[in-house]
């Protein structure tokens, strides 16, 4: 199925941020905005929510510090109890280490996997990139077109009075 | 840029000599309940104490160690507020800009805590440091110690006194010099100001990572004298260091609830909660990494030291110290929305301030006052003092330079921080 978007381009990130909020204002869903480099405020004037990653991070963690101490503690303590070191069979401090361990590497994946599966990230991914200036000098704002919903000309009028130098319309195949 | 200046009320400063004027009399009270013998029932606990003909330890012992301890405390925090300006100059900081005046006036306590540990060590020197009593070196004494002797050549009365001259007289130094530049920076602008500091920052950092560590080995470890640790430096910096971070982040708190410090935000707070979250993991850290080999190897000349931690005196100090310094700051700093609210780090900061004096209870009290420490009115008077004295002179050079640095040249920045 063909999308169609209105792009609109930016050359100056400060009038982009004001761009944003005013056809915000006006009622305006925009689709995404894509830039350069990170734009400090750029999550504030969109919307956006903070991502819920750290809550994701913090169970993976708890989980690694329990998985870790019933690991040591079952293996040591009762499936195959040895003397090391003249230590009780239980002996915490000595399954700090490997606790720390695994509570970080449990944390990362954890993350790392959970932002991959929400974000649908896989190699066989195919993005569409609709100005290949926005890695270079230029700011792109796309708006998505639903047929005879959206008025393209007042949407142009619209970003060319908010500072857009060009603005461009691009059909994608999702 | 607006200037900002503090006025302390002469209320706030009544209450700093109110502070002192209690802890006085508290340490009275507390000379007077242990001369009279009110200490007697305290003891009663320790029978292995007894056992061994052990004399109780005097009042005097127990003030003298009790002003050493907290003059090492405040010192630390003084010494790491100048640290911890000198490493944002380094970094090229540009966060830290409005709220830099803080440690920096911090520094106003080392002179102070320099003459009284000067003088404390003179007077008090044999009650508080076993290693300096004379009959340890002499191989013709029943009492001669062949390890403390084999210390000699750097335990000795002399040198820990150059030792501890030069440190505070550096200290000073650089920290006059790294002032004197950045109130020139407010009346006259331009940029070589903050380059020179960037210079001076660099040089005492490099005398600061030797000084910092032989301090803790000279002031703290040498209290044990038989015992030693390779990380005991890091160790002690690591204590102050997250001392002197909720100290700079309570008392940004505290001016911008009375008005002053506008322009720092919820950004500003979140960047110092960071630092008191981080710093309190690396202290934990250190900790357990001391710990852990000693617990590990049970070599006995080792784990003593943390043997006579585990003592009944001093069992409940142990875990507090971990639980405070390590457990709470850990799971309540955890969350972003918990580093940029105040309440929240207001709470953390006041516990971690009195976590690690705990900390350096903990370092000092067994080797001195072994089996009859506790904490009662000499503790909380001697401290209150100290609290007093600090804040009065804190506060003060504080009051001496506007609050926020006019010709910094990453004021804007600062201003603008956002994370």
């Amino acid at each position: 199925m063909n999308k169609k978007f209105v792009l609109g381009i930016y050359d100056d990130e400060d009038v982009l941020l004001e761009a944003i909020e005013n056809v915000r204002a006006a009622g305006t869903k925009i689709y995404d905005v894509f830039t350069p480099f990170p734009v400090h405020g750029m999550d504030d004037v969109l919307g956006i929510k903070r991502s819920r990653l750290p809550i994701v991070a913090f169970f993976c963690g708890l989980f690694g510090t329990s998985f870790a101490l019933w690991m040591q503690i079952w293996m040591l303590g009762f499936d195959w109890p040895m003397i090391i070191g003249g230590k009780p069979h239980i002996a915490i401090p000595s399954f700090i280490p490997v606790t720390f361990e695994l509570t970080v590497l449990c944390a990362a994946f954890g993350m790392v996997i959970t932002f991959f599966i929400v974000q649908r990230l896989k190699p066989s991914l195919k993005v569409n990139v609709f100005d290949k200036r926005s890695t270079d000098d230029k700011f792109v704002m796309a708006i998505e077109v639903n047929e005879g919903v959206t008025d393209v000309n007042a949407l142009n009028n619209l970003l060319r009075s908010n500072g857009a130098i060009e603005v461009n319309e691009k059909e994608v195949i999702k | 840029m607006t200037e900002e200046r503090l006025i302390i009320p002469r209320k706030t400063n009544n209450k700093f000599f109110m502070m002192i004027a209690i802890g006085v009399v508290l340490v009275i009270a507390g000379i007077i309940f242990m001369a009279t013998g009110g200490g007697a029932d305290h003891g009663a606990g320790h029978g292995d104490a007894a056992a061994v003909a052990h004399e109780p330890a005097s009042w005097f012992k127990r003030l003298l160690v009790n002003l050493w301890l907290n003059n090492v405390y405040f010192t630390g925090i003084a010494l790491l507020g100048v640290f911890f300006v000198a490493v944002q100059y380094v970094a090229y900081a540009g966060w830290s800009v409005l709220i830099k005046r803080i440690p920096e006036a911090m520094g106003y306590f080392l002179p102070i805590g320099g003459a009284l540990m000067l003088v404390l060590f003179l007077v008090g020197g044999h009650d508080i440091f076993h290693w300096t009593h004379d009959y340890l070196y002499d191989i013709n004494d029943e009492r001669y110690d062949p390890i403390i002797s084999g210390k000699a050549s750097y335990l000795n009365f002399g040198f820990f006194l150059i030792r501890m001259i030069i440190f505070f007289v550096v200290w000073i130094l650089f920290f006059n010099w790294l002032r004197r530049n950045s109130i020139n920076e407010d009346l006259n602008g331009g940029t070589s100001y903050y380059h020179k500091s960037i210079r001076i920052s660099a040089m005492f950092l490099v005398f600061f990572g030797v000084s910092s560590s032989m301090a803790a080995w000279d002031w703290v470890l040498s209290i044990d004298t038989h015992w030693y640790s390779t990380m005991f430096g890091w160790y002690v910096f690591a204590s102050w260091f997250v001392a002197a971070l909720a100290a700079i982040t309570l008392t940004v708190i505290f001016l911008k609830q009375n008005g002053y410090l506008k322009m720092v935000n919820a950004n500003h707070l979140h960047d110092l909660g960071k630092f008191v979250f981080a710093f309190s993991i690396f202290w934990t850290y250190i900790w357990f990494s001391q710990f852990v080999l000693i617990w590990y190897a049970n070599i006995p000349e080792e784990s003593l030291y943390f043997l006579a931690r585990l003592d009944s005196t001093y069992k409940w100090v142990f875990f507090v110290n971990l639980l405070v310094n390590f457990v709470f700051p850990f799971l309540v700093l955890m969350t972003r929305d918990a580093k940029r609210q105040m309440i929240m780090l207001k709470i953390v900061t006041i516990a971690i301030l009195l976590g690690h004096w705990l900390d350096f209870y903990l370092m000092m009290m067994p080797g001195t006052m072994r089996g009859d420490a506790g904490i009662g009115f000499i503790e909380i008077g001697t401290t209150l003092i100290f609290l007093g004295v600090f804040l009065l002179t804190f506060t003060k050079g504080l009051a001496k330079a506007s609050l926020v640095p006019v010709n910094h040249p990453f004021l804007e920045e600062s201003i603008h921080h956002h994370v």
